[in-house]
């Protein structure tokens, strides 16, 4: 008889945990990420990657891994992508 | 009590079934209140779930042999421990393990991700709901571990090879890693459904993924631990399905953790990513079948059952789920640059994974085998060592290679001189390597002089990136601070070198002789003599236990003892001797095999740094843990790309 209380007791509390949020939940719709937050998304990402690229070039320069001549042909197409991701993110909302 | 236990795993199955349908509806339609009440169900579900188990190991513990599950597997003799361990023992008490672990784990990642990836959450809840219903339903309707009988006076006890300390952690070590392969899945699905395959999904599941691989890593290593010191062949990895079961989840998320850098960096190989984190998930899955279906013969098989063609159904389903979403989503996931040259990082990251994948789907080849052919030829032929010794060697080997250059690579593209410049000390340390181990008389084997000359060169790389880095940063603690993820890998590389040393020593330069010996007669095993000194007998509390005592002269001196228990249960378990020369980090390693009169057959292997192996699973452990600490960083980068996404 105590198990079957205790179990009654546990499925009282599970129905309480999950009817919680009708009673003091808000009721406005999830906001997903629109359509427009999704391409700034991909612009972030396309801003993430290129300044990442820089470091990692940077770094790998300085490490040796690189040589100038590779350096030099590599990083120019590198800063251009990143201020091209940043104008494209600048143009299209505000920023962080 | 089993009532308790039965009703809590009712109350789990509802509230799994819920979290699915809840979470799904309030996905579809954006309803916040059902998505979120989807989610508390889902954290309910993990509560009801670690009662069910609170139940099952107080029955455990305290020997109430009411419960047909305690009756089975334990028994009035066996250590609290033991006792305990006995709960992933047997294919019930396991399966409830499976689900406390899979809703434990999807509870706290809905709680650690609900703020930042509320789109992709309200997509996670369903799909790990689902998952969890499934293994709910198997543990109510199908195989209970709350069925009840007369209580016994006493148990069956717990099988004598499974009284072992690693038993104690082995299995909860590779259920964390098999069912922590379910998040990134969820993640990946959930990014797929919701069509925001931007790269959120990676970042917030890496850990995840990390976390798993470590544990599946670890617990692998461990289980050859326990296979070398208790099961008393000889050997720690014997191919067997159940092993491979473990193995093959852990290749193919070994590629996923090494592609998710080109699509972090790239944003190249999305669809292949996800294809990686669905194999990774599903061959986890199939694992679970291949163990509890009883199709395959394992010793650490459970016994045949009617649960197989469950799970077959579920492999089959998910894996219909998985390529009908990725062949949905293929306009989202197209990449959006190409690989600019076949000598970059990111190119050896791709050869990289072309040869796990290989590896990967020839050990499934090796395993399916033996099932395909009983099926369509009606007569089981399985695939033996040779076959998985061949491929490890072909896609192994390259593999340890890669592992060399792919660090001191550039990313995008390199030149043949700089490359050539960045490897000349790696170069140099492997022909040293090379030259030195031939002249040591190491050239018997082909293929262990490869592995080695390969390590040094690995090797070698890791200490060259260390150096230079630290000549950039200025400190090597500031080094590895500064990217965790990377140099944590290079320590996990360490660890496969050191492994691949183990396996390469103990296997390829292991000496191996049977002889019968009287007391006092002798055998020389490759410079060690090895003197039979007379026998022990011992009665304990659960066996009659007979020991040869061995004296151990020449290279290294010791005293072994080697023998049989013969358990009251009728079990008899071998118990292998073993000497350990910590400086060669060498086994003296001795098989009681059997008594004849006044002589007893001895086997007895030399086997050069086998305990590398053991050593490596601290260091890929250490390696994992650095690479797994949480980064604040990456969590600022997070908040900061969702408020800029939202506007």
């Amino acid at each position: 008889m105590t198990e079957l209380i205790l179990g009654g007791l546990i499925a009282a509390a599970a129905v309480v945990l999950v009817a919680l949020p009708f009673f003091l939940g808000s009721d406005e719709q999830l906001d997903a990420v629109d359509d427009a937050g999704e391409r700034r998304l991909a612009l972030i990402d396309e801003r993430d990657r290129a300044l990442a690229a820089l470091k990692e070039l940077e770094f790998d320069h300085r490490a040796g891994k690189i040589d100038d001549a590779d350096y030099r042909a590599l990083v120019g197409p590198l800063r251009r992508a990143a201020a091209d991701a940043l104008q494209a993110l600048d143009a299209d909302g505000p920023q962080e | 009590m089993a009532d308790l236990g039965r009703a809590a795993l009712v109350v789990s199955l509802g509230l799994a079934l819920y979290a699915t349908a809840a979470g799904t509806l309030g996905a579809l339609e954006k309803r916040r209140r059902l998505a979120d009440s989807a989610r508390n169900a889902l954290i309910a579900c993990f509560c009801s779930t670690a009662v069910a188990s609170l139940v099952l190991a107080l029955a455990l513990v305290h020997h109430d042999f009411s419960f047909a599950y305690v009756a089975s597997h334990t028994s009035r003799d066996l250590s609290t421990i033991y006792a305990l361990t006995a709960f992933w023992g047997g294919q019930e008490g396991s399966l409830l393990l499976w689900l406390l672990v899979l809703t434990a784990y999807g509870a706290l990642a809905v709680v650690l991700n609900r703020r930042l990836l509320r789109d992709l959450i309200v997509w996670v809840v369903p799909v790990i709901g689902g998952i969890s219903a499934f293994f709910a339903f198997i543990l109510v309707a199908v195989s209970s571990p709350f069925q009840t009988q007369v209580p016994a006076v006493d148990g069956a006890g717990l099988t004598p090879s499974l009284q072992n300390p690693y038993m104690v952690a082995h299995p909860p070590m590779l259920y964390l890693g098999y069912v922590g392969l379910t998040v990134p899945f969820a993640f990946a699905a959930a990014a797929m459904i919701s069509g925001h395959t931007d790269e959120r999904w990676i970042v917030a599941t890496r850990r995840w993924t990390l976390a798993a691989w470590m544990f599946l890593g670890f617990g692998q290593i461990l289980g050859a631990h326990w296979a070398y010191v208790e099961v008393g062949w000889g050997g720690y990895y014997a191919w067997d399905p159940v092993e491979n079961a473990a193995l093959m989840p852990w290749l193919a998320a070994t590629a996923f953790l090494h592609s998710v850098m080109i699509q972090e960096r790239k944003g190249m190989l999305r669809v292949w990513n996800m294809i990686l984190v669905a194999l990774a998930f599903e061959l986890a899955v199939f694992g679970d079948f291949l163990t509890r279906s009883g199709v395959i013969n394992s010793i650490h098989s459970f016994a045949k059952s009617s649960i197989g063609a469950w799970f077959l159904a579920f492999v089959v389903v998910t894996t219909l789920f998985s390529v009908a979403l990725i062949l949905w989503r293929l306009p989202l996931l197209r990449a959006r640059t190409k690989l600019e040259s076949p000598l970059s990082r990111e190119a050896t990251f791709l050869y990289n994974n072309l040869l796990l994948v290989a590896l990967c789907l020839t050990v499934l080849w090796g395993v399916i085998f033996p099932i395909l052919t009983e099926i369509f030829v009606g007569q089981t032929r399985t695939i033996g060592r040779p076959y998985y010794d061949f491929f490890l060697r072909i896609f192994g080997l390259p593999l340890l290679l890669l592992m060399g250059i792919g660090p001191l690579i550039a990313w995008r593209r390199s030149s043949v001189r700089a490359l050539l410049k960045t490897l000349r000390w790696p170069i140099a340390a492997a022909v040293v390597a090379g030259g030195s181990l031939i002249a040591a008389g190491a050239g018997s084997s082909r293929p262990g002089l490869i592995a080695y000359t390969f390590s040094a060169f690995v090797l070698a790389t890791i200490v060259v990136e260390l150096v230079r880095g630290t000549r950039v940063t200025g400190s090597l603690f500031q080094l590895i601070a500064r990217n965790r993820r990377r140099y944590g890998g290079y320590i996990v590389h360490a660890a496969i070198v050191l492994l691949a040393i183990g396996i390469a020593g103990s296997s390829a330069y292991q000496t191996e002789r049977e002889q019968k010996l009287a007391i006092g007669q002798s055998m020389i095993v490759a410079g060690h003599t090895v003197t039979y000194k007379g026998l022990e007998h011992e009665r304990t509390g659960v066996a009659n236990e007979t020991r040869a005592v061995l004296a151990l002269s020449g290279r290294v001196h010791g005293t072994i003892r080697s023998g049989v228990n013969s358990y009251f249960t009728g079990d008899n378990s071998r118990e292998v001797g073993i000497h350990t020369d910590w400086l060669r980090a060498e086994d003296t390693y001795v098989i009681f095999d059997q008594q004849q009169g006044k002589y007893v057959y001895f086997k007895v292997l030399i086997k050069p740094l086998v305990n590398l192996i053991w050593v490596a699973g601290f260091v890929f452990l250490g390696g994992s843990l650095v690479a797994l600490w949480p980064d604040a960083r990456e969590q600022r980068r997070l908040v900061a790309r969702l408020a800029l996404a939202r506007g």
